[in-house]
């Protein structure tokens, strides 16, 4: 090959902009590849997509819901992922925090708000924590892969709200479907007017804010960067690397937690199975693509939520929604094998038996 | 004498921000022992890699037989005869000796089998002189094991020409000796060597011809018998060696670090040092002479209290420190400047303002309870910039940009911020160039002035004797004995390097 | 049914049921000793068994659709290999990716193709005179030809892995490419063919749900199977020997769950659902306790290779 990869000293600026911009185009054009042979007509699509996501108001109030639980699970595994902790149980933790936050109205329905709703707010947080900890401590303790121990508890944690929704915590009146009683209003989130924008937009954001002093300007942030970067100099420097594993789990469940607790408080009103179409998995690719970044995550869980939205509005096409996590999927793609040029510069060399990549 | 069997013209190859080879020459002759004499950083490795097909050269041609080839892997490399000895090792360590060297046979069957490569080995092996047994791993194997697997694995692929990285480095001097002789052995054979190296009497007492690099570029290449070692000085530095500072005597202090009897396991789980003891005063520098792996990183790392001590005590200032945790081992002013400088002592992806805060950063004057305070963070590590004269486009590069020489003092300024009462390097001059190594010192020999005591690590005898006060040699996790500096006898502590020499079950007396 | 006919028949399950892992553990056991993690088998397995089972449909025959699905395997697996070994991308990221992308475009193609019967699935045909032994005659050999194959593929790979050059050159692969590199094999090409070779057998691992043991298409329908064949070679410490025993410890969770179920054990079905999953976990603990955090894993796994890296 005439080219050959020439590795940059330092990352290009341009290139850690431009990246997120051609991996999002290239992903449509793939997934267009894939639309056409499977005989569909992707700019129509794409058309019906856009529009739906972004072309109305109810569209737009739609998609900012949509972006809630998503920001928060973006921020929560970005956590992780900056101390190079691949917590990939979002899905997981939201489910047990929805759980968690869903025990209070059931068993005390008649809390006044400004005693339910905080206290959801922290039954959340603890039950997503609870849920990361688990392998926090194993990964900490005895070196247990995280990917598989949080992928795993995903599953575990979604059965058990199966189990709850089926079985005790089944509303007596709900004509025997697998939903739990209504919530009283006092364990409502606040909403604007008639969207179904909710309180939570308020909640992620102050999120985005502490995360971003954390990651910025705070000692502990200061530790996880280290720690994330090169252990053994964390150690070398005196730091407590398993006890900076356990926080750093738990932070980044509590706050996928939170994305479970507004989820069942200030969307469906009650716990349900299918709860998440899969948030904490698009979540890993939202955290990746604003590069951990607590401002980026936040940009990109609009366009997430965008996307999950044109997926549901072309389903009156006749079009799978999967065809939304299907193009997220070859984003993340795209994204990563563009990564490439922020590392390394392409440069022409002419001559044949030039280095590089043989292959 | 005969034809050329390689040669290599015009040669230029490029790295992000340095040219390593620029318009290099190299002829090799058929049964000759070539020395590829320069500093650290002026291009040998390279120019091999390029040769052995690892990289590709941005320019230049490569004529072997009188033929041009081009280089796309060492695969064309082997098929051309070349075969190369890095100075890591590029052998399986989970694998036997048999299995590394079948790996290099041209032809080999479908099916292993292993005992028809047991025998050719161990016939191989008494053709050259190079005895290993077949059935061992490799990661059982001392490293000059490790290097004759490599050699007789390049030899079993028919090499004709053997091109040896820094082949001494890591060898003590009995060991060198022996390859020295196999050496010789394989050029009567026809055998064509290229040693690289940067130690003038390596090249004296071996080499046929020697071609000098400096900065990327041939300052010669010539007959050994032309030459006085004055001369290639003055090819491989370009200017006269400067007399190195000489130790200040100062004033011993009272003990600051005793060690006793500590028995701590290495990685494999095993007793990386047995029973060993030394202690250490202010102002002191103690160096530790030894083959690596005898147990420096593990000695190293147990003050520091990165590592576990299963028996035995260390005392700081009277205080016992025995596997207390690191943090609180730093608070009690012990340093360390370990021999990862990239990875371990500094952070490669972080800036070097955050690489300088790693020791201070709980300090009330760089952070509260909870907020770093940024201004005096980078007030700091402009000062130790300038101070220690790093050279940087700015403070905001992540460090792994830097060269080598910058690197360690980049490292050292942060260590002797913290003023440490005692202070652990780990062979503070490996790899640097001269310069570099002579600001080290320099850095090393004031702190002793400041009545810092220093535990000096090190495999460069040199190094060790113009620094030290005193000299011991680790083998084996012991200490094998131990000498004022100044009554050192060279051929000694290569012999206790080497592990003989050692009186059994003596226990080594600490001071 | 009498206690030795029910544990004969339990055990059988178990094979039935972790034939599907078993596949895509060896495809991820020979992908991690080339050095490569694919964290992608749970989307292979699924667009192995969506595409399996459309081709199947389509044409009628099962073989072709077993065919369709190890080459839609490998396609994807393809993916993987461009952006882990030309790209150096992150390999935990872009196998993530490939299993997001593999639900989704699973979900998408097999939209269509839910409750929709295969016309000729794989089924049992059992071994002559070997299932007259006793107890491990109907255990072992009372099967689809999948699992006789898979018995095949583990004596194979063991041989191939133990036994052979180009076996030894892989293992040097995973151990120390810049080895086998300076060796003058290619390191590019060799890791795309095993990391290809790999997304083929899991593929094959997901056509063995749609085509032999459901047989049907539901959109997820592998329910965690490709990470728990992740989290089993680890178990096996890349052997594949280890990996037959784990993949039938597994199938034989699955199997007395749904045994139990059958049998009318007052436990609820979702806790009996989770016993997979919570095994798997504590086979992981087991094991990295066992091993004191040091694992024979591969030296190179999961680190890219790059030649002039300095």
């Amino acid at each position: 090959m005439p080219f050959s990869w020439e590795k940059r000293l330092t990352p290009s600026k341009f290139m850690l902009l431009a990246v997120p911009c051609i991996a999002l185009l290239l992903s449509l054009l793939f997934c267009g590849v894939f639309l056409l042979i499977t005989g569909r007509d992707p700019v129509e699509i794409y058309v019906a997509m856009i529009s739906g996501a972004l072309g109305s108001t109810y569209g737009l109030s739609e998609t900012i819901v949509k972006a809630i639980p998503l920001m928060l699970c973006g921020l929560g595994i970005s956590v992780a992922f900056r101390m190079q902790l691949w917590n990939i149980g979002a899905e997981g933790q939201l489910y047990v925090g929805a759980l968690a936050a869903t025990w209070l109205p059931l068993t005390f329905p008649a809390l006044p708000a400004w005693v339910m709703l905080p206290l959801m707010v922290c039954l959340g947080m603890a039950g997503g924590a609870l849920w990361a900890f688990v392998p926090g401590i194993l990964r900490a303790r005895w070196q247990v892969n995280e990917i598989i121990t949080t992928l795993m508890l995903n599953y575990i944690g979604i059965l058990w709200v199966s189990y709850l929704v089926y079985g005790p915590w089944r509303d007596p009146k709900g004509l025997n479907f697998p939903l739990t009683a209504q919530f009283p209003d006092a364990a409502i989130l606040p909403f604007w007017g008639t969207s179904r924008i909710h309180i939570g937009l308020l909640l992620a954001l102050a999120i985005v804010a502490f995360l971003y002093v954390l990651f910025n300007n705070s000692r502990w942030g200061y530790e996880l960067k280290v720690i994330g970067s090169s252990p053994k100099a964390a150690r070398y420097a005196g730091m407590n690397i398993t006890r900076n594993i356990c926080l750093a789990m738990l932070l980044s469940g509590a706050i996928c937690g939170l994305a479970g607790m507004t989820e069942v408080s200030g969307i469906i009103g009650r716990l349900q199975p299918g709860l998440s179409p899969g948030y904490g998995y698009t979540g890993i690719i939202i955290a990746w693509l604003g590069q951990l970044n607590p401002l980026a995550i936040v940009i990109m869980s609009f366009l997430f939520g965008a996307l999950q939205v044109g997926g549901y509005m072309v389903q009156t096409l006749g079009v799978p929604a999967a065809v939304a996590s299907m193009i997220q999927g070859s984003i993340l793609f795209f994204v990563i094998g563009a990564e490439i040029l922020t590392r390394y510069r392409i440069s022409y060399t002419g001559c044949k038996g030039g280095r590089s990549d043989r292959e | 004498m005969a034809t050329p069997f390689i040669q290599m013209q015009g040669i230029v190859k490029r790295f992000p921000g340095v040219i390593a080879n620029d318009q290099v020459d190299l002829t090799i002759y058929p049964g000759e022992i070539h020395a590829l004499l320069g500093e650290n950083g002026s291009g040998k490795s390279t120019l091999m890699s390029v040769l052995d097909g690892l990289y590709q050269p941005n320019a230049g041609r490569i004529i072997i037989d009188g033929e041009e080839h081009k280089f796309g892997s060492p695969r064309d490399a082997i098929a051309c005869g070349i075969g190369m000895i890095h100075q890591h090792f590029k052998l399986v360590e989970p694998f036997t000796v048999a299995e590394n060297i079948t790996m290099g046979a041209k032809n080999g069957d479908f099916w292993l089998s292993t005992e028809k490569i047991k025998q050719e080995i161990i016939g191989f092996g008494a053709k050259y002189g190079l005895h290993v047994n077949p059935n061992a791993y490799v990661w059982q194997l001392s490293v000059g094991e490790k290097q004759r697997v490599e050699i007789l694995r390049i030899l079993y692929q028919g090499s004709r020409l053997l091109i040896m990285d820094e082949p001494t480095a890591v060898l003590t001097p009995p060991e060198t000796a022996e390859l020295f002789s196999n050496l010789r052995r394989m050029t009567e054979q026809g055998c064509a060597v290229i040693f690289i190296t940067h130690k003038l009497n390596e090249v004296m007492e071996l080499a046929d011809r020697v071609t000098v690099l400096r900065a990327g570029r041939v300052t010669g290449s010539m007959e050994r018998s032309q030459l006085n070692p004055n001369q290639l000085v003055q090819l491989m530095v370009g200017r006269d060696l400067a007399g190195r500072s000489k130790p200040i005597q100062t004033e011993l202090g009272p003990v600051v670090l005793n060690v006793d009897q500590i028995e701590v396991l290495n990685d494999m789980g095993r007793l990386g040092l047995r029973a060993l003891s030394l202690s250490l005063r202010e102002g002191e520098i103690l160096g530790l002479a030894g083959v690596t792996g005898n147990g420096q990183r593990e000695l190293a790392e147990a003050i520091c209290g990165l590592r576990h001590i299963e028996k035995g005590s260390i005392h700081l200032h009277g205080e016992d420190i025995t596997n207390l945790n690191p943090s609180a081992i730093l608070d009690q002013g012990v340093s360390y400047v370990p021999e990862d400088r990239l990875g371990m002592g500094l952070v490669p992806d972080l800036t070097i303002i955050e690489n300088l805060l790693l020791k201070n950063y709980q300090q009330p004057k760089y952070s509260g309870r909870w907020l770093l305070h940024a201004k005096a963070i980078e007030e700091n590590a402009a000062a130790l910039v300038e101070k220690y004269n790093v050279k940087t486009p700015s403070l905001h590069q992540p460090v792994k940009i830097l060269s080598g020489g910058n690197l360690q003092r980049l490292l050292l300024a942060r260590e002797i911020a913290t003023i440490p009462r005692l202070m652990i390097v780990v062979y503070p001059a490996r790899g640097l160039d001269i310069g570099a190594t002579n600001d080290i010192h320099q850095l090393l020999l004031d702190l002793k002035a400041n009545h810092t005591a220093i535990l000096l690590i090190s495999e460069d005898l040199d190094e060790l004797v113009a620094l030290s006060d005193r000299i011991g040699v680790l083998f084996d996790g012991r200490l094998a004995g131990e000498f004022p500096a100044n009554e050192v006898d060279l051929d000694e502590l290569g012999l206790l390097m080497a592990g003989s020499g050692q009186t059994n079950g003596g226990e080594p007396n600490a001071i | 049914m009498s206690d030795s006919t029910l544990v004969i028949s339990i055990l059988a399950a178990a094979i039935t049921a972790g034939t599907p892992i078993l596949y895509a553990a060896l495809g991820e056991l020979l992908t991690e000793r080339a050095g490569i993690l694919n964290l992608g088998v749970e989307g292979i397995m699924l667009i192995g068994a969506v595409s399996g089972f459309i081709i199947a449909v389509v044409t009628g025959n099962s073989w072709f659709g077993l065919a369709a699905a190890m080459f839609a395997g490998g396609a994807i697996a393809l993916i993987h290999a461009v952006l882990t070994v030309t790209l150096r991308a992150n390999q935990v990221v872009s196998g993530l990716a490939l299993t997001l992308f593999g639900t989704g475009l699973s979900g998408y193609l097999g939209k269509s193709y839910i409750g929709i019967p295969v016309p000729s699935p794989f089924t049992i045909q059992p071994l002559g005179f070997l299932t007259d032994i006793p107890v491990l005659g109907p255990v072992l050999f009372r099967h689809d030809i999948l699992v006789y194959a898979s018995y095949g593929l583990v004596v194979f790979l063991w041989l191939f892995l133990y036994r052979t050059r180009p076996g030894l050159f892989l293992r040097a692969l995973g151990e120390n490419p810049a080895a086998a590199d300076s060796l003058g094999s290619n390191v590019f090409a060799l890791r795309y063919l095993y990391i290809v070779l790999g997304g083929m057998l899991c593929g094959v691992g997901g056509a063995y749900l749609s085509l032999a043991y459901a047989p049907s298409w539901l959109e997820n329908m592998t329910a965690g199977r490709g990470w728990i064949a992740v989290a089993l070679v680890i178990f096996a410490l890349w052997n594949p020997w280890r990996a037959l025993v784990g993949s039938y410890l597994f199938g034989g969770i699955d199997a007395l769950g749904f045994h139990l179920q059958v049998s009318g054990v007052t436990v609820s079905p979702f806790f009996l659902n989770m016993l997979p999953y919570l095994f798997t976990i504590l086979v992981l603990v087991f094991v990295m306790i066992r091993q004191h955090g040091r694992l024979t894993a591969p030296g190179a796994l999961g680190l890219p290779y790059d030649r002039e890296e300095r």
